[in-house]
């Protein structure tokens, strides 16, 4: 688990590099002035925490400034990093294994948030753990959606169940669960077709899989989770508020961290919403998919466990 | 949830209508919630400072101050620097024959797609398109293209064993030249702008191609990094547009504004669904008013300015201050309001209110409260307090109503004489509300109240 943390780590560091270098090396400051204050909100606002959050972290650094005139950017750093870590106290959470197997994980989400691919790498996640997942292969929609799991199901060497293109997807569902009850998965994970927020038939479609999934076993599914694409923002609480209240959601999963997006959307859903984050993608390879961490993140996002920069 | 700019406004001017005019202090207060509303709206902070800036001197420029609508002269100037940045109109892509266009972007921005409906859009217009499937990475990728040509009844070149992306390029327009192809669309794989060997590798497509159009797919959702992902796909493959998606959401779309910026590079074409017909060319006024949040509003402002003849809106304010407001004015004041247009149409310009059904229903009771008017007799519109019981029966057989209807429309009638006893100036808008579709919600977007 070690190497995995850091990995982490690793793919959080180089967006934060981004942060740090465009806030003139602001964190490493021996002493703040007014101009590098001004940076510092420029690159919070450029987190995507949301307008509130970023305003309340430069509120109290302003606060602290104006006591203490000779405060320093690792201060500053650290002001920040604190009501981070206060906002996204119970963020963190774990796939523990339902009481009733297979434990179901949904993965729902707008396009191309990368839902299918997560699908494969927590799959590999899983199995890494000792478990035994299954593939269910439910977005019968988008034009060889089914190939793309298929292809990873193979490359990773797991087993799958899809339907026809078109095909019902809560049908292939119900499928699949069968299939992974009578072959002994103890998981059972679902990709769904991608699909806005905003759309209600296609959300109510969602509910359709849901309780198709409840016959089989009214716990099902035990994790309802959305994928989210770490490079959008405002909109993310949007998509996570709307799915949250029609399908009713269990956690987050954030991709494409390993982009310079600093996906700090991720505090503003669980800010508003108070679910946790289980899961950040941070590549595109079976492997790159890790457990949240409230600390690595916030210590990444603002360079507290790098060397002071020498101003 | 989001605020709607008007509203924002209206809050931060609200004293206005005790102040009658804006001052520095309100201007400044203000100009604030317009940067938030723009921050909000994924609008890149330095963008967003600029732009208010702009919009400050706008403000200065054409003493704001002094105005009788204050408010409503901000908005506007808000929503005219906007289109402006946005650029004006529409913009088309290049003439060239072939016409060669590479796609590129962030993973699942929607590219594939994109290439597809442009294809088909390309086809519409009497072009002959192949598609070139680049993207060689992701699993299936090749396959969704393949399938989307079908559909399309389009082409599509591809190498399943090659790994050597300039040359599938470079095979493509040799199959596309073959097949008598004018178009040749290039689908790429998803990079990170920040992904050294995959920026290498579009370069090195973009040489080899020499393309005519290099289009950005960018997702409308795109948070405060689309600048520095839109000037680094700029820098290395130089584009010439901007393709924004999944704009059937409801994101504001301030990347949009943030992209344009940063890059100069117009935005051509819009995603607003998943089926290849969901496309269309980008109006830099929709989007304006989609960043703010603010529907149509400004051209409902100003169709109001027009269809309200200046010199009788004063004979009714003053008819107001004096509450001798009777039937025969609600009446006029209804034909004035119904020249903007149908209470749908009104309702869809509204911020937040665009996706409101508005349903035949409150049209009905609009009807329904003119044809009630209508069966009074002068006298009654003149004088309602002379409608006693038999009159009301008469009223509402003659008007295909019912009496509770007929009554209900007379407490509303006495409600609203007795609000225009207690207020100053800005009634037209007040009644507006309070003739909105009975006691239900009003017409009028919170931030015009003020
Ligand atoms: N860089 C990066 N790309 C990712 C990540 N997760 C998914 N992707 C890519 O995003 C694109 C869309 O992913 P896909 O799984 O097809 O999305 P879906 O439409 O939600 O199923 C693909 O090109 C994936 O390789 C991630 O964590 N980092
Ligand atoms: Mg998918």
């Amino acid at each position: 688990m070690l190497s995995l943390f850091k990995r982490f780590k690793d793919g959080l560091t180089r967006s934060t590099r981004n942060l740090l270098d465009r806030t003139g090396r602001l964190f490493g400051l021996k002493k703040l002035d007014a101009a590098s204050i001004e940076d510092l909100e420029e690159a919070l606002h450029g987190a995507d925490f949301g307008v509130e959050t970023a305003d309340a972290i430069i509120t109290e650094i302003r606060t602290a400034y104006r006591k203490n005139p000779d405060m320093g950017g690792k201060q500053a750093a650290e002001i920040g990093a604190a009501v981070l870590r206060d906002l996204l106290r119970t963020a963190e959470a774990s796939l523990a294994p339902a009481a009733t197997s297979p434990t179901v994980v949904c993965l729902v989400g707008i396009n191309g948030s990368g839902k299918t691919t997560t699908a494969a790498k927590l799959a590999h996640l899983l199995r890494a753990a000792g478990h035994r997942p299954l593939l269910a292969a439910c977005d019968t929609f988008r034009a060889a959606a089914i190939d793309q799991l298929r292809t990873w199901a193979e490359r990773l060497d797991f087993e799958l169940v899809a339907g026809q293109h078109g095909a019902d997807a809560a049908a292939v569902a119900f499928d699949a669960w069968q299939a992974a009850r009578k072959r002994g998965h103890d998981f059972l994970l679902v990709d769904t077709a991608g699909r806005l927020h905003t759309k209600t038939n296609l959300m109510a479609e969602l509910g359709k899989i849901r309780r198709v999934l409840a016959k089989n076993d009214p716990a099902a599914p035990h994790y309802s989770l959305l994928v989210v694409d770490a490079s959008l923002g405002t909109n993310s609480v949007d998509q996570a508020r709307v799915f949250h209240q029609q399908f009713g959601l269990d956690g987050i999963i954030v991709t494409k961290l390993d982009g310079t997006s600093r996906g700090g959307a991720l505090v503003a859903i669980h800010r508003e919403l108070g679910l946790p984050i289980h899961f950040v993608g941070l590549g595109e390879q079976a492997e790159d998919l890790q457990p949240f961490s409230a600390d690595a993140f916030v210590a990444a996002l603002f360079g507290l466990e790098r060397e002071e920069i020498p101003a | 949830m989001f605020e709607s700019l008007t509203e924002r406004l209206g809050t931060a001017l609200r004293n206005l209508r005790g102040v009658g005019r804006l001052t520095e202090e309100n201007m400044a207060d203000a100009l604030k919630e317009v940067r938030t509303a723009l921050l909000s709206a994924d609008v890149h902070f330095k963008v967003a400072r600029e732009f208010v800036e702009r919009v400050r001197l706008s403000c200065e420029g054409q003493e704001v101050l002094k105005s009788v609508t204050p408010g409503q002269q901000v908005v506007k100037i808000i929503n005219d620097e906007l289109v402006s940045l946005l650029g004006e109109g529409t913009t088309e892509l290049a003439q060239a024959r072939p016409l060669k266009i590479l796609l590129v972007g962030l993973h699942g921005s929607g590219k594939t797609t994109t290439t597809a409906k442009l294809g088909r859009l390309l086809a519409k217009r009497g072009k002959k398109p192949l598609l070139v499937a680049c993207d060689i990475y992701r699993p299936a990728a090749i396959d969704q293209l393949e399938f989307l040509g079908r559909q399309e009844n389009l082409p599509v070149h591809a190498d399943r064993s090659s790994r050597d992306v300039p040359a599938i390029g470079r095979a493509g327009i040799a199959a596309a030249k073959e097949a008598g192809c004018d178009a040749i669309l290039f689908d790429t794989a998803g990079r990170l702008q920040i992904d050294t060997d995959l920026i290498e590798e579009v370069k090195r497509l973009r040489r080899e191609v020499q393309p005519d159009e290099v289009l950005l797919v960018a997702d409308g959702a795109l948070g405060q990094e689309a600048v520095n992902v839109a000037k680094a796909f700029n820098e290395a493959v130089q584009l010439t547009g901007l393709v924004l998606t999944k704009l059937d959401g409801d994101a504001r779309g301030g990347a949009a504004l943030s992209m344009k910026a940063i890059t100069g590079c117009p935005i051509k074409f819009v995603g607003t669904g998943e089926k290849t017909d969901d496309f269309d060319v980008f109006h830099p006024d929709r989007m304006a008013s989609r960043i703010l949040g603010m529907g149509d509003v400004v051209s409902l402002v100003e169709r109001a300015q027009e269809s309200i003849d200046q010199h009788e809106a004063e004979k009714m304010a003053q008819k107001m201050r004096k509450a001798d407001f009777n039937f025969e004015d609600f009446l006029a004041q209804m034909r004035h309001i119904k020249k903007l247009g149908s209470m749908e149409s009104i309702i869809g310009m509204l911020p937040g209110m665009s996706g409101l059904k508005v349903g035949d229903e409150a049209e009905d009771k609009l009807k329904q409260t003119e044809a009630i008017i209508q069966s009074m007799t002068r006298q009654e519109r003149l004088n309602p307090n002379i409608l006693n019981g038999s009159r009301r029966q008469r009223i509402a057989h003659g008007s295909g109503t019912r009496v509770s209807d007929v009554n209900q429309l007379l407490k509303q009638f006495g409600q609203m004489r007795k609000m225009m006893k207690k207020m100053r100036g800005g009634g037209m808008r007040k009644m507006m509300r309070a003739m909105g579709g009975g006691g239900g919600g009003g017409m009028v977007p919170p931030g015009m109240r003020g």
